[in-house]
């Protein structure tokens, strides 16, 4: 017997979707009428063997998930990641055992809680001591249980104060601090969250992810779905990526965090290549950062890939501008290091920022391609990156010393005290 | 702890599964309960003036004016309100059970349980009208000096009889809301067609033998003679083959229900 919590067997879940048909294809009187005595027919039917209607004139299957298999081990945080309609949801809804699989097997071992709501049952007329007991029973708390986390989870919301008013009164954000402490305060093998932390403010969300924190250092297994890639890499230790209802990858979150900004990359120059300003002869169609994640010291390397659509004869440089929440913070060109090529097919190159020291946030670059008749081509956006809080300086203070400036100074003091 | 989740799984420990879950239950029906009195004026007044006016209006259509006879020398108001009392308990609980399902949408969609204990909590608001109603009949016993015999001991049998009446088509109807959303205009349908159909107006005595057969069918001619039979007392004899047909119909319609409601409850969650 392995330490698998949860072991995963090529599960699968389909749905019936409907199809219409587009408006223009009624030729004929005949033909609609027969295509809508059809699609009442197959309605009847579905209707007196009890199946689900469906809308639409053809009815077709669509497999949410297809073949899906992993296992976590106890203790991890798995994260989950993909784009919309990859299955994520789906995926914890099995899970959490809200919706059957079509096929496939999961296996759990211990008590699972699982959060894909905040405030799941909450009802507005009743008061907040009301509304605890019962969103904790909702979600499978015995209710011994609640009464001894009680003051914990009041405390850990903050709402002493209005415990005994409805929670209608309440401001949004109050509710979901409610919401969320009792969730925190359940003690499952397995937790299931999601995207529970894209609500409330900064603050909370901080507090959220070290309470999730704590419940992982506890011996428990978290799974876990969110867009902030920011959260899931701080806080999973192993990843998981979704596309299209199939498992992509499964592995390190490292890697599957690359991964999965790489294809979103792909995606976005593929359809942003036509929009583009410039003369467009030559193209990015390639750009990454070399690291999702740098600290402010570190070296940001850019990568990209430039290739000739159509002839161009001239030498080109590129440029760019480093951006942070708009303003513009760094620019670099080539023509200032004296780099200027001919490209007939592809090129690939790069661009490394060795100073100086960003401050934490996320960062965009817009990058350009020039002649010297003009911009080829401007691509906006086309990288981003995070500079994440992790100070370069030997000393530690409040923020008071960090509070001002673009960039971070590289300095040293020295007192000659006489 | 160990949970294997596989298509057709959830059906195997279901039972057991439900029993698990009971806290759930008492705080569903609890919740229900508070909310419905919290913020009406009249939350409690409404569940006694609605049987008591009811009452009044068929004491007087079907006692004085069409001068239907009582049951033995029981007067004609006791009479229509024993009948009141089980009849506005089966409607009530019919009516929230049918739409249980939907109005909790928003927990089926995002937590499990097993979904029978949503229909089944929501008959707890019934039963506490239920409760406040019975006062007036303890009033009206008091006014006209009726003193029941022995047989009231066996109410709480009839009781439960009557939740198990509603609770068979309530299921039924809730499990068919969540596909077919037009299904709830069938309840105030049920509800109107069946006060004229039961014996709430009237004594079950006034229905001539070619018909009591067809009569019995109605679940709630079985549960509405027993109630007047533990509060009037032998006066309103019962006639043991009616309750008995109306019992079968009962266990009839209750198997259907759990049936209808077990083989859909799988896909709520997709369809809701």
């Amino acid at each position: 017997m392995s330490d698998n919590v949860i072991t995963v067997e090529n599960l699968s879940k389909s749905y019936l979707i409907g199809h219409g048909e587009p408006r223009e294809k009624y030729h004929s009187l005949r033909d609609a009428i027969v295509r809508h005595g059809k699609n009442y027919a197959r309605k009847a039917i579905d209707m007196a063997r009890g199946r689900q209607i469906i809308q639409g004139d053809s009815v077709e299957e669509f497999w949410a998930l297809k073949d899906v298999s992993f296992e976590v081990k106890r203790g991890e945080v798995l994260g989950i990641i993909g784009r919309n309609g990859a299955g994520k949801s789906t995926l914890l809804k099995i899970l959490s055992r809200i919706t059957e699989p079509t096929t496939g097997r999961i296996t759990l071992d211990g008590r699972v809680a699982s959060l894909l709501e905040v405030g799941t049952g909450f009802h507005p007329e009743l008061t907040g001591r009301e509304n605890i007991f019962l969103n904790g029973a909702i979600l499978g708390m015995p209710r011994a249980d609640i009464k001894r986390k009680f003051d914990e989870i009041v405390d850990f919301a903050g709402v002493e104060k209005f415990l005994d008013t409805p929670v209608k009164r309440y401001s949004s954000g109050m509710y979901v601090r409610l919401a969320f402490a009792v969730a925190a305060h359940l003690e499952p093998e397995i937790l299931i969250i999601d995207e529970v932390l894209a609500v409330g403010d900064a603050e909370f969300q901080k507090k959220c992810l070290g309470k999730m924190k704590d419940v992982a250092k506890c011996g428990r297994t978290v799974l876990f779905v969110s867009h902030n890639m920011a959260a899931i890499s701080q806080f999973s230790t192993c990843g998981l990526l979704l596309e299209r209802g199939k498992n992509i990858l499964s592995g390190s979150i490292s890697d599957v965090i690359q991964n999965y900004s790489i294809s979103q990359e792909r995606k976005k120059i593929n359809t942003s290549i036509k929009m583009r300003e410039g003369s467009g002869e030559l193209r990015y169609t390639y750009a990454n950062s070399e690291k999702n994640r740098y600290t402010p010291d570190e070296i940001k390397t850019f990568n990209f890939e430039i290739r000739a659509l159509k002839n161009f004869p001239n030498k080109i440089y590129v440029s760019g501008l480093v951006k942070l929440e708009g303003e513009i913070i760094v620019q670099f060109d080539s023509r200032l290091v004296n780099t200027w090529h001919q490209i007939d097919n592809t090129a690939l190159g790069s661009i490394k920022i060795v100073h100086p020291w960003m401050r934490p946030g996320i960062y965009t670059v817009d990058l350009y391609i020039c002649s010297i008749e003009g911009i080829i081509d401007q691509f906006e956006d086309a990288i981003d990156f995070e500079v994440f809080p992790l100070f370069p300086y030997i000393g530690g203070c409040d923020d008071g010393a960090l509070r001002y400036g673009t960039v971070l100074a590289d300095f040293s003091a020295e007192f000659n005290v006489t | 702890m160990q949970t294997i989740l596989e298509p057709g799984r959830a059906e195997k420990n279901y039972w057991r599964d439900l029993w698990h879950y009971r806290e759930l239950f008492q705080v569903l029906a609890w919740r229900d309960v508070s909310v419905r009195y919290k913020q009406t004026v009249i939350g409690v007044a409404w569940a006694l003036i609605r049987p008591f006016l009811t009452m009044l209006v068929f004491t007087v259509i079907f006692g004085k004016v069409a001068k239907l006879p009582s049951e033995g020398t029981a007067p004609y108001a006791l009479m229509v309100f024993a009948g009141m009392l089980p009849w506005q308990f089966f409607s009530t609980a019919l009516s929230e059970a049918s739409n249980s399902l939907v109005a909790n949408a928003n927990l089926v969609s995002k937590v499990y349980f097993p979904r029978l204990i949503v229909p089944t909590a929501t008959v707890v608001v019934a039963f506490i009208d239920f409760l406040i109603s019975f006062l007036i009949l303890v009033g009206m016993m008091l006014w006209y000096r009726f003193l029941p015999g022995p047989q009231i001991l066996l109410l709480p049998v009839f009781i439960v009889l009557a939740f198990f009446a509603s609770l068979g088509p309530g299921l039924w109807i809730t499990a068919l809301n969540v596909k077919y959303r037009d299904f709830r205009y069938v309840i105030p349908f049920i509800v109107q067609f069946g006060l004229y159909v039961s014996p709430v107006g009237f004594s079950s005595s006034v229905i001539p033998e070619e018909w009591r057969l067809l009569y019995s069918l109605n679940p709630m001619v079985g549960v509405i003679d027993g109630f007047r039979w533990c509060i009037l007392g032998g006066e309103a004899a019962l006639d043991w083959r009616t309750f008995g047909i109306s019992m079968a119909v009962t266990a009839f319609f209750l198997w259907l229900g759990v049936r209808k409601f077990r083989a859909t409850e799988k896909s709520f969650a997709d369809l809701i």
